[in-house]
């Protein structure tokens, strides 16, 4: 009964991840590559769907065209190219790095940077304005003298 | 000195930041720039929706400069602009046509009923020339030099402002080949 319903799963579970048209792929590594690269490649048309999830005309078209490729053999960057060279980076949900991209990809690096250095820097600062001698209260020598001055004309 | 200029800082940040995000409130996301712009159009050999035994090619596209106009019989914009091609043609603007993903019987048709702006129009069924050109929606407007090269797009309807544009860029073409 188990190993039944566990069937019927599997079997309905297949066709789901699919969307809308079943295509059928030459081997399971295939199906594979065309599963990730549709989910890599933005739809131009509705622009916050990839072309997996898009039930847009030209989606499907896109999603035949993928189909096409990677079943004659196209590698990867063949069919990211063929996209480029058509709809522009756009499509690209995970930008190439080049020039027009380093700032998108190394931006964040280099503010990091900066925070660590002023964070350094600040540090640094504090350290060398508080006089030598100067313990966890913050007061140097001189000040705490005349903190117990003060301290002891109160108790008189 | 140093301390004065850092304090002004968080102003000089909050400033560039707001002119970024003003500049994004103007910008249509929805509005790609060709990845085809300067390149010659794709190679098609396709059927002529008009004369169906004729078979167009790039070629048939060259001579001199011209808008290139992608439409179907399923899209509203392209009803709209429509009235506006004709009269586009009237004044002397050649314009070539790509039935896109359409029947053939309802796209003769319309042009018989809306009358006929285009020179010539390419019958692009399975819309694999459209896939060539990046074309992602109907109606979408070129323009190519006498050459056949696009240089420039238009995505959207095509009314007297956006002609305005079309305008510029194929005077800017006209005098750039000439020169």
């Amino acid at each position: 009964m188990r190993a039944l319903l566990l069937t019927i799963l599997v079997v309905l579970a297949g066709p789901s991840l699919a969307a809308i048209d079943a295509y059928e792929f030459k081997d399971e590594q295939t199906e594979s590559r065309f599963q990730e690269l549709t989910a890599e490649l933005r739809c131009p048309k509705c622009q916050n769907n990839n072309i997996a999830d898009s039930n847009s005309p030209i989606a499907s078209d896109l999603r035949r065209e993928v189909y096409r490729m990677v079943q004659s053999g196209a590698s990867d960057e063949e069919v990211i190219d063929f996209m480029v060279t058509r709809y522009g980076e756009f499509v690209l949900y995970r930008p190439r790095v080049n020039e027009m991209t380093w700032l998108l990809w190394y931006g964040p690096f280099v503010l990091l940077a900066i925070g660590l250095i002023v964070v350094v820097v600040i540090a640094k600062r504090r350290k060398r304005s508080a006089e030598p001698g100067a313990d966890s209260s913050g007061l140097s020598q001189s000040e705490r003298e005349r903190l117990n001055k003060l301290l002891e004309q109160d108790k008189k | 000195m140093m301390r004065r200029a850092l304090v002004f800082l968080p102003l000089a940040i909050f400033l560039g930041l707001g002119f970024f995000l003003w500049r994004g409130l103007s910008i249509d996301p929805t509005e790609l720039p060709s990845a085809r712009l300067n390149d010659p159009f794709p190679a098609f050999e396709l059927p002529s929706l008009t004369e169906p035994n004729k078979t167009l090619t790039p070629d048939d596209l060259k001579g001199e400069v011209a808008l290139v106009n992608v439409w179907a019989t399923w899209c509203p914009t392209c009803k709209e602009e429509h009235a506006f091609l004709n009269r586009l043609q009237r004044e002397g603007i050649t314009i070539y046509g790509i039935n896109y993903k359409d029947e053939p019987v309802k796209a003769r048709e319309w042009l018989k009923r809306y009358l006929d702006p285009y020179r010539s129009v390419v019958l692009d069924e399975e819309g694999l020339l459209g896939l060539d050109l990046g074309v992602y929606g109907a109606p979408e407007t070129y323009v190519i030099d006498a050459q056949g090269v696009i240089r420039y797009r238009h995505v959207g309807a095509v009314d007297s402002q956006v002609w305005e544009q079309l305008k510029t860029v194929m005077e800017q073409v006209e005098a750039g080949s000439n020169g």
